[in-house]
């Protein structure tokens, strides 16, 4: 059933292709009404395989004379990742609704995206996984370079440059792979069992991992995602954070830690302090929470604060996948949504509820705006976004940096220290941007006042109200209850923790 | 040989020439007075009725082929097998090159044209299933000859003069390498026929290796020419960007796919002797001179494609004209495409029927097939755009998307298919080729340069990007629609349609290849 997201937003995305340019409104209700069909199938499909391991619902020969199938499956990290994506494509429709600008075409790019990310979550053929792991590239291109804002030609093009490079050296891994394993066959599960000699993992594993990595925005190649996320429209960087920024995470675990487990084992001689490349990813993972958190804390402009928190966000997701320990790696998945609906939200309320109003990023003209008297939903959708992403207790961030630093401190407690140090920048910033941008303590004269009175800002809509109530109520509803994603996750990443890693 | 095999055998070659001749006949004897549009389409359609008919008449060919002794050892002309792939393929794309001429006005003389047209493709017909160095070299002059005058044919304009004048030079030395290298493997062997040189070789000529490294230099000379191969590339560039866009795509894609068959054939006898017939006791016998030869061949080949894909990509970053970028490009495939020709082994081959190549060989021929079907498709769009806008430069494709979407939509579909993005057929054909190569021999050499040829794909995809930004991106100057002749839209729509369709099904071309091994 879940293999119908992917159908149903291709066949979205080419109708919305061939539609007549003059209506925009149809456009727009067309791609709400796929995403919420999305939605629904992935909320269905996440409820009906709850409890079950992996469930195969396409299996077709694609080219039989090299072994490649049409492999369509789902364990419960899929599951749960579809379900992020069909929250995010939701949410970005309702935060689109005022492009007029060539509107049919942003939304068959929006579709075609989220087809993508749908098909990479779902596949179980490395081939297949990553011909919709390509296929994700394109849209965002076009997304950023005509919708864009700020030097949206360059921050396009670098992510597209620095998502093909990549997924070319996932392709020679793949490549690699594939002539290595002598199986004839791409699927997931029969390169799994292909017994890769540790020679060849230990450099395979690398590249993969790196590959996959850059998408993940993991320092030092994070370079992509603050640039390309502050240029992007709202929809566009609600997915970019919210989703695309996952794909690199799940192929790192899907494909690199799984096919590739021996790569991870030590080295046997200790170069610096790195004893084996799951020292240098968690190493670099750290450096990207407290770098990426450095760097917010510095910003001037609003949506370069939230660019900077994803690379810092996602730090978590790649420590946690390197601690390879069950609690870890729990929690790096549930990271992946708690981050994808976090950052979501904070990109819809600088990029449209604040900036289409405003016309302006810059904390220091904020700050001049008195913008909790005159957007009071921004202020307080923007107080809960922020307390999410801070991880406090009882919205989703908490329960899955929590898991990811008990798993690392098992491991190694410095790492836990240093990614502490990073959790205590992350307050400061979100609270930095939350009071600038906000709470400016500006002196209200009745001459300002008055000014303000005179140019009223326009009033908030009910889809960005729908919105933000659909983002924060999925990251307080799993803050509160983490049980309804963890029964799911943990099964999955025991299955993979057994099958795929020592 | 009997008169009623070369019949047999050369059917297509006579239907194209017949073919040839009533073009000129009809458009010189009976359309003298009638307007150009209307000669220009029945011109294209005789010659697209004359493919038809070449490729209907490929089934009686038999399998034999055709010799003058025993079958195998003195072949001429091979048939069945990969020979009739490339054959059929370079029939299709003539087709499609001479429906995009139905829009064109570059010249007047369409009744030459289009037997030009045909009788360079009685060429590349030839060498694809030449077995005989004096065959190959008259079927290499044939289609020469044939792309020199097609480059020059846009008389009013200058380019095209000098492309072709530049071509020509650059070819006529490039034949004269060639030829002096077939006389010294003649001279080294004492045959023409490619088996029986690579069975002398392989019974152990050692006294002349110098000579041999010499008379493969010179061979790889004028055929790299012919798939221009980094160093004997650069008649490309000028070439594509001075003739008349149909006469390009032509050269773009007929050309080539004729002249890799011809390094397939080399590459497929130089290896068949190692394990058949004759040739397999030499094969722990005396014979190091066919080693030898694969050694020294693949070094070559390895080195071109290298330079091939790094000096066309890089290249490529920094063009302005649409169709020099296309002609960089092309330098770039050609360069992934020589490591398809590289890798072939015979431990390998040993497991297969006489008939089968290796894995390779496939991979190749999908690979060219479908690149030339791509290739035409963008010179399509780009004579288009050029005859609206007067220019090949990449600010005539300012915002093609609002002008004509759906030239647009082609535009993106075949570019971004020469980029290699799937579901669309060129990433299949690079993935089929890159891994077979590294399926038919994984050692470090080949695993290098798939890994280059990988990374440099992702360095292409920005070249495409700046045409595909202009199209859709950036906003236009001009706004007025660009029409189309709606049988050029047909025809390139088609084929966009069948970019897409092949990328996603790629079982169906691959089933075709196979089912000319059965």
């Amino acid at each position: 059933m879940l293999a119908w997201t992917i159908y149903l937003s291709f066949a979205g995305a080419i109708m919305l292709a061939i539609l007549p340019k003059a209506k925009p409104a149809l456009a727009r209700w067309l791609a709400l009404s796929v995403a919420v069909a999305g939605l629904a199938i992935a909320i269905a499909g996440f409820a009906a395989g709850m409890g079950q391991g992996r469930t195969v619902f396409v299996d077709l020969p694609w080219v039989p004379s090299m072994g490649i199938h049409f492999l369509l499956a789902a364990d419960g990290i899929s599951r749960v990742l579809v379900l992020l994506t069909g929250l995010a494509a939701v949410a970005g429709v309702l935060f689109s609704w005022n492009i007029e600008l060539r509107t049919n075409e942003f939304f068959a790019f929006f579709l075609a995206l989220i087809g993508g990310v749908y098909g990479v979550f779902l596949s179980f053929d490395l081939l297949l996984l990553f011909v919709f792991y390509e296929i994700a590239i394109v849209p965002k291109y076009f997304l950023i370079a005509i919708w864009g804002s700020t030097r949206r030609e360059y921050a396009a093009m670098k992510l597209a440059i620095y998502s093909f490079a990549g997924s070319a050296m996932v392709l020679i891994g793949l490549l690699a792979a594939y002539a290595t394993s002598g199986s004839h066959s791409t699927s997931l599960v029969e390169l799994g069992h292909a017994g890769f000699p540790v020679s060849f993992q230990m450099w395979c594993f690398p590249l993969v991992f790196t590959g996959f990595a850059i998408l993940a925005g993991m320092w030092p190649f994070h370079t992509w995602a603050p640039t390309g996320h502050v240029a992007a429209p709202t929809a566009a960087s609600m997915l970019l954070a919210g989703v695309v920024m996952k794909l690199g995470a799940y192929g790192c675990l899907r494909v690199g830690i799984a096919l590739f487990p021996r790569g991870l084992d030590p080295w046997g001689f200790s170069f610096i302090g790195f004893g084996s490349w799951r020292d240098v990813f968690a190493v670099l993972a750290v450096v990207g929470i407290i770098y990426g958190a450095l760097v917010a804390l510095a910003q001037t402009d609003f949506k370069f604060v939230i660019g900077y928190s994803s690379v810092s966000h996602m730090g978590f997701v790649l420590l946690g996948l390197m601690t390879l320990n069950q609690i870890g790696m729990t929690g790096a998945v549930l990271q992946m949504f708690s981050h994808g609906i976090i950052a979501g939200l904070l990109f819809a309320i600088v990029g449209r509820i604040v900036y289409d109003r405003t016309h302006t990023r810059q904390l220091a003209e904020l700050e001049t705006m008195h913008l909790s008297r005159r957007l009071p939903f921004a202020a307080w959708a923007f107080v809960i976004a922020g307390m999410a992403s801070m991880g406090l207790p009882g919205f989703s961030g908490f329960v899955a940096e929590l898991q990811v630093l008990v798993g690392a401190w098992k491991v190694n407690p410095w790492w836990v220290a240093a990614a502490g140090v990073g959790i205590v920048v992350g307050v400061a910033y979100t609270w930095r941007a939350l009071q600038m941008a906000f709470f400016g303590d500006a002196p209200a004269s009745p001459h300002v006042l008055e000014q303000e009175h005179g140019h009223k800002l326009a009033a908030i809509t009910w889809p960005e109200v729908t919105g933000v109530v659909l983002l924060a109520g999925a990251s307080l509803g799993v803050g509160l209850y983490p049980r309804i994603l963890l029964d799911t996750i943990e099964p999955a990443v025991k299955a993979l923790l057994a099958g795929g890693v020592q | 040989m009997n008169y009623a095999d070369l019949f047999r055998v050369t059917l297509p070659e006579t239907a194209l020439e017949i073919a040839a001749l009533v073009v000129l006949v009809v458009d010189l004897g009976f359309l003298r007075k009638t307007a150009l549009k209307a000669r220009v389409a029945v011109a294209a359609l005789l010659g697209v009725a004359g493919c038809g008919a070449a490729i209907w008449a490929l089934q009686f060919q038999g399998d034999a082929g055709l010799s003058y002794g025993t079958i195998g050892e003195s072949t001429l002309l091979a048939t069945g097998g990969f020979a009739q792939i490339a054959q059929s393929g370079i029939l299709v794309l003539t087709a499609l090159t001479l429906l995009l001429l139905i829009d064109s006005d570059f010249t007047r003389h369409v009744g030459e044209y289009v037997s030009v047209v045909l009788m360079a493709a009685v060429g590349g017909l030839l060498i694809s299933a030449a077995q005989d160095l004096l065959v190959i070299f008259i079927g290499l002059e044939l289609l020469s000859l044939g792309l020199y005058i097609l480059t020059a044919f846009a008389k009013s304009s200058g380019k095209s003069a000098e492309a072709a004048m530049k071509y020509y030079l650059f070819g006529g030395m490039s034949a004269a390498f060639l030829l002096f290298g077939f006389s010294y493997l003649y001279g080294i062997t004492g045959s023409t026929n490619l088996n029986q040189i690579f069975s002398a070789l392989a019974v152990g000529e050692g006294d002349s290796f110098p000579l041999l490294i010499v008379a493969v230099v010179l061979v790889f000379a004028g055929l790299g020419f012919k798939v221009a191969a980094v160093p004997f590339h650069l008649w490309a560039p000028d070439t594509y960007e001075g003739a008349p866009a149909p006469a390009a795509a032509f050269i773009a894609s007929v050309s080539k796919v004729a002249s890799f068959t011809l390094l397939l054939s080399i590459g497929f006898a130089s290896e068949h002797i190692l394990i058949s017939g004759a040739g397999f006791w030499t094969r722990f016998g005396a014979g190091l001179g066919s080693i030898r030869f694969e050694l020294l061949w693949n070094v070559i080949l390895f080195a071109a494609a290298a330079l091939s894909m790094v000096v066309g990509n890089l290249a490529a970053l920094a063009q302005v004209s649409v169709r020099r970028l296309l002609a960089y490009s092309a330098i770039a495939h050609a360069g992934y495409l020589l490591l398809g020709i590289t890798n072939n082994h015979g431990e390998v081959i040993a497991h297969l029927p006489f008939s089968r190549p290796s894995p390779t060989t496939d991979a190749v021929l999908f690979y060219i097939l479908t690149y030339g079907l791509t290739t035409i498709g963008a010179f399509g769009v780009v004579s288009v755009v050029e005859r609206a806008t007067g220019s090949d430069r990449l600010d005539s494709f300012l915002g093609l998307h609002k002008r004509n979407s759906l030239l647009a939509a082609v535009l993106l579909v075949l570019f971004l298919s020469l980029a290699g993005i799937p579901p669309l057929v060129g990433f299949y054909a690079k993935f089929n080729l890159f891994a077979a190569v590294l399926g038919v021999s994984a050692g470090p050499v080949p695993f290098t340069l798939v890994a280059l040829a990988v990374a440099f794909s992702a360095v292409s995809l920005y070249y495409y990007l700046q045409v595909l930004k202009r199209a859709y991106v950036m906003p236009a100057v001009d706004e007025s629609p660009i029409k189309a002749h709606p049988a050029t839209m047909a025809v390139l729509v088609a084929i966009a349609a069948a970019v897409v369709v092949l990328g996603c099904f790629p079982a169906l071309l691959q089933n075709w290849i196979e089912s000319f091994y059965r």
